[in-house]
């Protein structure tokens, strides 16, 4: 039977892949999907945890609140986070890694 | 849920995800996670969050996934063949993710807490209603509905009004920041 557990396990595995994305991955698109994944994968902890703790008969929804902000700043997120990855494919034309090490001194 | 069906999803989400890190064309990448996040919503949708689920499908799966498309669609970025892979960061990833994963199942078997059923925590929904102030979603958890849209819209009102109108606030400032960031400087010439 599926316990809380189970769903512990897919999350952390889910959030593994995601990390193994952003730091083997070159290009910049792809560790910014890998990023979205980990935060999804923290939504899917909240959302079990939420509904293992049942609070006077119903789910805990200040957990599934805070799920909700945390897709809202994802959105965010990706909106600016798209933008500054156009401004650098401007000033690069590339999107890999690669092409950005001026701080690498 | 039937323990199949978590199965079944817990998979197209880790397998989908799986494809999103190895897949060379990022066109795949994306779509993989579109339906990775699809896989996602069921086994939120599992875990009687109706809400969240649909605003996992609507939010990620639908517009962050197109705006992924399109900026993909728009620098028109090509598959990377040829390239060879960063062996040493790949190694690293790969290493990290192993170690981390193996982590979380230990802890995970040995937490006893976690070791419950859903039947094991069961919704009171009637009982609730005895309880609930707001008509509407009295009538539902009295008829055995779970009213989740309501409930979320209760707490998120009641409890966290100010919480909601800051994030409001970051989106306006997030839309303000998208419009600065692409908008072109003068006198700068676009390569």
């Amino acid at each position: 039977m599926i316990t809380l557990n189970h769903y512990l396990i897919v999350s952390g595995m889910l959030f593994a892949l995601g990390l193994a994305g952003v730091i083997a991955r070159r290009n910049i698109l792809i560790i910014y999907m890998c990023l979205e994944m980990m935060l999804s994968a923290a939504n899917l902890t909240l959302v079990a945890f939420s509904r293992f703790r049942v609070v006077d008969g119903l789910p805990d929804y200040a957990a599934q609140s805070l799920v909700f902000f945390t897709i809202t700043v994802a959105a965010a997120e990706v909106a600016v986070g798209l933008a500054i990855i156009v401004a650098l494919y401007r000033a690069k034309q590339s999107v890999e890694t690669e092409s950005v090490t001026k701080l690498q001194g | 849920m039937p323990s199949i069906l978590f199965y079944l999803f817990a998979a197209i989400t880790l397998g989908f995800g799986l494809l999103v890190v190895t897949s060379h064309n990022p066109v795949t990448s994306a779509l993989s996670l579109a339906a990775s996040f699809v896989g996602l919503a069921a086994l939120f949708l599992g875990l009687d969050a109706y809400f969240i689920g649909t605003i996992q499908i609507l939010v990620y799966a639908g517009a962050v996934m197109v705006l992924f498309l399109f900026i993909i669609m728009l620098l028109d970025i090509k598959a990377e063949e040829g390239k060879k892979p960063n062996i040493p960061a790949a190694i690293g990833g790969i290493v990290l993710a192993v170690v981390m994963a193996l982590q979380i199942t230990t802890i995970c078997s040995s937490f006893n807490m976690g070791n419950v059923q859903i039947k094991d925590a069961p919704l009171a929904l009637t009982q609730a209603g005895e309880s609930a102030k707001l008509p509407t979603i009295a009538n539902d958890l009295k008829a055995g509905v779970l009213p989740d849209a309501k409930l979320m819209g209760l707490t998120l009102f009641q409890k966290y009004g100010f919480h909601l109108q800051v994030v409001g606030l970051l989106l306006l400032v997030g839309t303000v920041g998208v419009v600065v960031l692409s908008k072109r400087e003068k006198g700068v010439k676009d390569a």
